[in-house]
């Protein structure tokens, strides 16, 4: 079965989530990976959206635009307010984190505020919306984005959203003493950091993926490990599921 | 953006005549409450429950040089940047949702410098209507931490007194007027919400002057039959107004799904002639029409009919 890059984006994001008790999603790719999840390997997965949704299972070809609309809410278990449900993540009770972002960088950094400078940007983006407090209180944070290269900068323009900020021990030094962000999934491949200095690295390539189309569409130097795992294309069963989540192709394009 | 401080607005509350009685009006003499210059902080988030009759009446009675605060902020925004009668943002995400693309009017604005914008993380700026809803000046927080939001917001870092750690700090915020949209209501403010509370309760008791719109009106024995499902009290309501489809064509949790359609044809019109067709869209919708029975006529029956509909397909009938 032929795949489009977003279909395989959001298949190998879903399989992240095996295992995974709740992850906190953002709306778009991340949110239809999160019920591509619950829909296949993680049955019992808690999926949380900060519009106030805790548990929902969404409605296939029904799936919200936004975090806070009654298409996020089909059978949750709880509606908490907004900023009860951030508590939540802030008191460690959320597991993964699914995140996108305009901009990324080597230390994980995302940016989803400015591209120029804050004042007077070059282009005013929508903003942090969740993502600065998903990536902050998560126990761990998946940032799922496809690989391009204007949005892999050296260093992203504004931080939004912190990773592991300059790198080493600044993420702890910053005072974000829990959570961690542990790993890029993109349409190529995972990027995850190396333990030490804290940037990225290629983990994994994607079916049909080179090393130098990777590189070409990242644009900060990234080490290549000697042994490169290939991921499992995506199953018809896998594929067959995530159509009927969103049969417009709102999300998957 | 200045707000009062905790001392200000407990003086300010304390100064303002409380009542328990009426609070049953017109939403022209609700909105009159509103002066030029205030903050409003408007209640449900993004296109969910958002008080847009009593926003368009804000409009049309031209206010003037009002900061707007919202969790997640829609195109409400833009239509009070079109109307020129804003001078201040504060969100912590301006746009309607990703399929409708970037704010071409945001971008206008804060590209050319024209207003201010000011961008929370959405638990920042929640936190910061909680701790004006405590009547403290701050609370301190674990999310903005190392990241640059915090250097263009008004937020502090402090070593922690019992752990030693570090602790962002957010602080207070005090809207001069909370715009509220619920969906039960008696004559006294007691209000009821169904599904999302979002940040509404927290803006309500963080506001000087609270206007609340509801889509229907109960009886005070309702109310005290179910006070569990009282989410604000009237003490804290000044103004209550009833209004059917007062979140329309946004949503309103169990009742009507958001007018996607709209949403889309009132974009396109933007991209198509500039955000010119704004203004077009205020001329239309708001300054055109008496109040929102003529604001709604607009869109017709059939619609607001269509979309109760797909809200009963997706919550069952309420």
């Amino acid at each position: 079965m032929s795949y489009s890059a977003t279909e395989l984006l959001a298949v190998v994001a879903a399989r992240q989530l095996a295992g995974v008790t709740s992850v906190f999603a953002g709306v778009g790719v991340p949110l239809v990976s999160a019920v591509l999840a619950q829909k296949t390997r993680a049955p019992e997965l808690v999926i949380v959206v900060e519009g106030g949704s805790m548990g929902p299972q969404m409605v296939p070809g029904r799936l919200p635009y936004s975090t806070n609309e009654m298409r996020t809410a089909p059978r949750a278990q709880m509606l908490p307010g907004i900023t009860d449900t951030f508590l939540f993540a802030q008191r460690g009770f959320l597991d993964v984190g699914f995140v996108g972002g305009a901009q990324i960088d080597c230390h994980g950094n995302l940016n989803s505020s400015v591209i120029g400078a804050y004042e007077r940007p070059k282009v005013r983006l929508p903003g942090s919306g969740g993502a600065n407090d998903i990536i902050s209180l998560c126990r761990k944070v998946m940032v799922v984005t496809m690989h391009e290269r204007r949005r892999f900068v050296p260093r992203v323009d504004f931080v939004t959203s912190p990773g592991f900020l300059a790198g080493g021990d600044s993420r702890r030094k910053a005072g974000l003493l829990f959570g961690t962000v542990s790993r890029i999934v993109t349409h190529l491949g995972t990027l995850a950091f190396d333990d030490e200095t804290r940037r990225l690295r290629l983990e994994s390539l994607h079916p049909g993926v080179t090393v130098r189309e990777v590189l070409d569409n990242t644009g900060f130097e990234l080490p290549v490990p000697d042994r490169l795992p290939v991921t499992e294309p995506p199953s018809e069963e896998e594929l067959e599921t995530l159509r009927r989540i969103d049969p417009e192709r709102n999300f998957l394009g | 953006m200045k707000s009062a401080d905790f001392v200000e607005a407990r003086r300010r509350l304390e100064a303002k005549p409380q009542s328990t009685g009426e609070k049953l009006t017109t939403l022209a003499q609700a909105v009159q409450r509103v002066r030029d210059g205030d903050h409003i902080a408007i209640g449900g988030c993004l296109f969910s429950r958002s008080p847009l009759a009593a926003l368009m009446e804000v409009l049309r009675q031209h206010r003037r040089g009002l900061t707007l605060s919202r969790n997640l902020m829609c195109y409400e925004g833009e239509l009070f940047m079109a109307a020129k009668a804003v001078d201040g943002l504060m969100t912590s995400w301006f746009d309607i949702a990703l399929p409708w693309g970037l704010s071409i009017k945001l971008r206008e604005e804060v590209e050319g410098g024209r207003i201010r914008f000011e961008e929370w993380s959405h638990l920042g700026l929640g936190l910061r209507y909680r701790a004006g809803a405590m009547g403290v000046p701050f609370l301190p927080t674990l999310t903005m931490l190392g990241s640059d939001l915090m250097g263009v917001t008004d937020t502090r870092t402090m070593e922690c007194p019992f752990t030693g750690e570090t602790l962002c700090l957010v602080p207070a915020l005090f809207p001069e007027v909370a715009l509220i949209h619920v969906h039960r209501a008696d004559r006294f403010g007691n209000c009821q919400i169904d599904g999302y509370p979002h940040m509404d309760t927290d803006i309500a008791k963080a506001a000087a002057t609270v206007i609340v719109t509801a889509e229907e009106i109960i009886d005070e024995e309702e109310v005290r039959n179910r006070p569990d499902r009282t989410v604000i009290p009237g003490l804290v309501v000044d103004a209550v107004v009833e209004m059917p489809y007062g979140s329309f064509p946004h949503e309103c949790y169990g009742l009507y799904e958001a007018d996607f359609a709209h949403f889309e044809a009132y974009t396109d019109a933007v991209k198509a002639q500039g955000t010119g067709a704004i203004n077009d869209y205020l001329d239309r919708y708001v300054y055109g029409v008496s109040g929102h029975e003529e604001y709604l006529a607009l869109f017709g029956e059939e619609a607001l009919a269509r979309q109760r509909r797909c809200a009963e397909e997706l919550l069952g009938p309420r």
